[in-house]
């Protein structure tokens, strides 16, 4: 089992004609997902991947034709969030959209739009979702991954990569890894995953990347308290990264979380996750967790 | 992107928001003239000298001057206007003020805080009003945040006269000085929407003896994703405000923030990057900088990499970890080779590199004439460059 992907989900790709786009779409399809179809405005019509897969124009064409039911996005900042929310009305389920520096007034739209539909969206600014040898929706290196029981989540992208080969690098495999980005506004957040990788019969353990900066990482970490039973490990980066210099207090007084890192950790802690203090003890912690649960 | 206050100013005017008024001057003996100017045109005999700089506590610092008269604004001006200013939002070594603003003063009866942004927890912007304007408002927001009244906007119908008029009672306002508050927390919102701003804040909002409601600071940071937008605020950028390094970084696509350690660091990806800093730090070493080189890593973006990094003296040792996913390790390593070849480097190199034919990049590093040490694990990798600082 895994969660959101597996090798029954068909993709298109939304902005499959440019250069990331086709790239990618070659190889989330050689990685054994199933690429039905790409979409880029006025450029219908055509074929790629070798003339295998066809272009629409619309996503509802693309999905009408094809039946795919998640799409990949690549298309450019300022068109990105159109994208999303075409994606959307056109009925897809999983919306991955891994375009970085979307405005953040479009993100605000997005993001209510998406809640008026049944769509879940990964990202922004994300490497995406993979679960080994079933199928990836994004950008992560699908050779470094290897089938087992551990869901990963995390804000990172190469962070995660070094995450998921610790795990490797032990004897463990992952249920799914999902890259979920480190923008303010993001679709889907740490809680809605530890809740999919709770109920998921295959996945054992969870491993929890966060970053300093805001407050996703407490609400997590509170719902592993409220409502895990599986064990969550957990890693915080950015325990030495610099304050940021800032202009007035706005940012500060919104929020009344302390969004460092070493407030994230505690409170994890408290909440009952297993926090490494070194990057490099991610794996071995993982491993020492199962063992202790003999599964 | 962060504005100064007189370009705030300008903008929120823009808007139809009442502002302090006053001139902007950056040279001393123009700044007679200006005074003049300001006496005459807002028909002012009382001063303010405000230091433009981008960080908060200009005040507190002594960047900012009543004046009764026009020769005590112009010694003030004389003062200010080329002082280093340290404030509590500069760091240490404070930062150069290159303008001053001279403005009319108010006879001030009350002051409010009003600010702008984005609420992370809800994705919805959040107008938020305070009665403690003027005074520290982070401290207001930890030990009594019920003082601090914040209405939530429903995206796509922009802030509704309803709830301006929620936080215009809350402020306990009436009869006139509440009409010319509703409107102004309107066109504030017009303006932070209009402008793409991350943040808006004004800090204070005054009531005079005369009972206008007038913006007597602005502060304006605008989402750098969205400038492609607006070509007039991106004319307002100001890069004697940023590190000079991370400007030249930023010439090459690179993401580098400075800091007081001498471990280097050279890594792709944001999050890796500080963990990268993080494991330094707990073997006992101190990271000099945080540096994204982003997915690529090329000869080129190697060699901008290090010459950003070495041009901070103080670093003793260069830490360089690439999780290769797309781009293959063989490549990385091949520009590694070439970038620490080309720059005569003076000293000691870590290279990890993991991914995609990392067995073949160690081989290749490792036979390469450079003095480089490889690494295989993150912690390998931080073990070595630590004890490779003298």
């Amino acid at each position: 089992m895994s969660i959101l992907v597996n090798k029954d989900s068909k993709m298109i790709v939304q902005g499959i004609t440019g250069s990331e786009g086709s790239f990618h779409a070659e190889q989330c399809h050689e990685y054994g997902g199933n690429v039905g179809g790409g979409v880029t405005p006025g450029k219908g019509g055509q074929k790629v991947l070798n003339g295998q897969v066809p272009v629409f124009n619309s996503c509802l064409e693309a999905r009408s034709e094809t039946g795919a039911n998640e799409s990949l996005i690549f298309v450019p900042p300022p068109f990105a969030a159109d994208a999303i929310m075409e994606a959307a009305d056109a009925g897809i389920e999983l919306v991955v959209c891994i375009t970085e520096g979307i405005p953040i007034h479009d993100m605000v739209s997005v993001y209510a739009y998406l809640g008026h539909t049944s769509t879940r969206l990964i990202g922004p600014n994300c490497p995406g979702l993979l679960t080994p040898d079933e199928a990836k929706v994004g950008i992560m290196p699908g050779f470094i991954a290897k089938k087992g029981t551990v869901g990963v989540i995390s804000k990172s992208g190469t962070l995660t990569y070094e995450a998921v080969h610790q795990l490797v690098n032990v004897g463990l495999g992952q249920s799914t890894c999902v890259g979920i980005g480190g923008d303010p506004i993001i679709g889907t957040k740490m809680t809605d995953l530890l809740a999919l990788f709770e109920e998921d019969s295959e996945t054992n353990a969870v491993v929890l990347i966060g970053e300093i900066g805001g407050s996703m990482e407490i609400e997590a970490a509170q719902y592993v308290r409220d409502h895990m039973k599986k064990p969550v490990i957990g890693f915080i980066a950015g325990l030495t990264a610099p304050k940021g210099r800032r202009m007035g207090h706005a940012g500060a007084i919104v929020s009344n979380a302390d969004e460092s890192a070493s407030a994230k950790m505690a409170e994890m802690s408290k909440c009952g996750i297993h926090v490494v203090d070194s990057p490099a003890e991610i794996g071995d912690s993982v491993k020492s967790n199962l063992a202790s649960l003999h599964v | 992107m962060n504005i100064h206050e007189y370009q705030a100013k300008d903008l929120l005017a823009s808007f139809g928001v009442p502002i302090q008024r006053g001139k902007v001057v950056d040279k001393i003996e123009d700044v007679e003239t200006v005074i003049d100017e300001v006496a005459t045109e807002y028909e002012a005999s009382q001063f303010v000298v405000k230091a433009q700089i981008h960080a908060g506590g200009r005040g507190k610092g002594g960047g900012v001057k009543f004046s009764s008269n026009k020769a005590s604004a112009l010694e003030n001006a004389k003062t200010i206007l080329g002082m280093n200013l340290v404030t509590h939002q500069t760091g240490d070594s404070g930062q150069a003020v290159r303008k001053i603003m001279i403005t009319e003063a108010l006879d001030i009866e009350s002051e409010f805080y009003v600010a702008i942004t984005l609420d992370r927890v809800t994705s919805r912007h959040v107008v938020m009003v305070s009665t403690e304007g003027g005074v520290d408002i982070e401290e207001v927001a930890a030990n009594t945040p019920e003082k601090i009244l914040k209405e939530w906007v429903v995206p796509g119908f922009g802030l509704n006269v309803f709830q301006a008029r929620k936080l215009a009672y809350g402020l306990q306002l009436d009869g006139d000085i509440f009409k010319q508050t509703v409107s102004i927390l309107m066109k504030l919102f017009k303006a932070y929407e209009k402008s793409d701003a991350n943040i808006l804040e004004v800090n204070p909002l005054v009531i005079t003896k005369q009972g206008k409601v007038i913006a007597l600071d602005a502060k304006i940071n605008i989402d750098d994703n969205a400038l492609y937008r607006h070509k007039d605020i991106q004319e307002m950028r100001d890069i004697h405000e940023e590190d000079p390094m991370e400007v030249e970084a930023g010439k090459y696509n690179l993401n580098y923030i400075k800091l007081d350690g001498n471990v280097g660091c050279m890594v792709n990806g944001a999050g890796l990057a500080m963990a990268t800093m993080d494991i330094i730090k707990l073997k006992g070493g101190d990271p000099a900088n945080f540096l994204d080189v982003g997915g690529g890593a090329s000869v080129e973006t190697v060699k901008n990499g290090f010459r950003i990094i070495l041009s901070d003296s103080s670093v003793k040792a260069v830490l360089i970890n690439i999780f290769g996913g797309i781009v293959r390790c063989d490549r990385v390593a091949n520009g590694i080779i070439q970038a620490v070849s080309e720059l005569d480097l003076s000293v000691p190199v870590v290279v990890r590199l993991e991914g995609t034919n990392a067995d073949i990049a160690k081989d290749l590093l490792n036979q390469s004439d450079l003095k480089l040490l490889t690494a295989g694990s993150l912690e390998e990798a931080a073990d070595k460059v630590v004890a490779a600082v003298v």
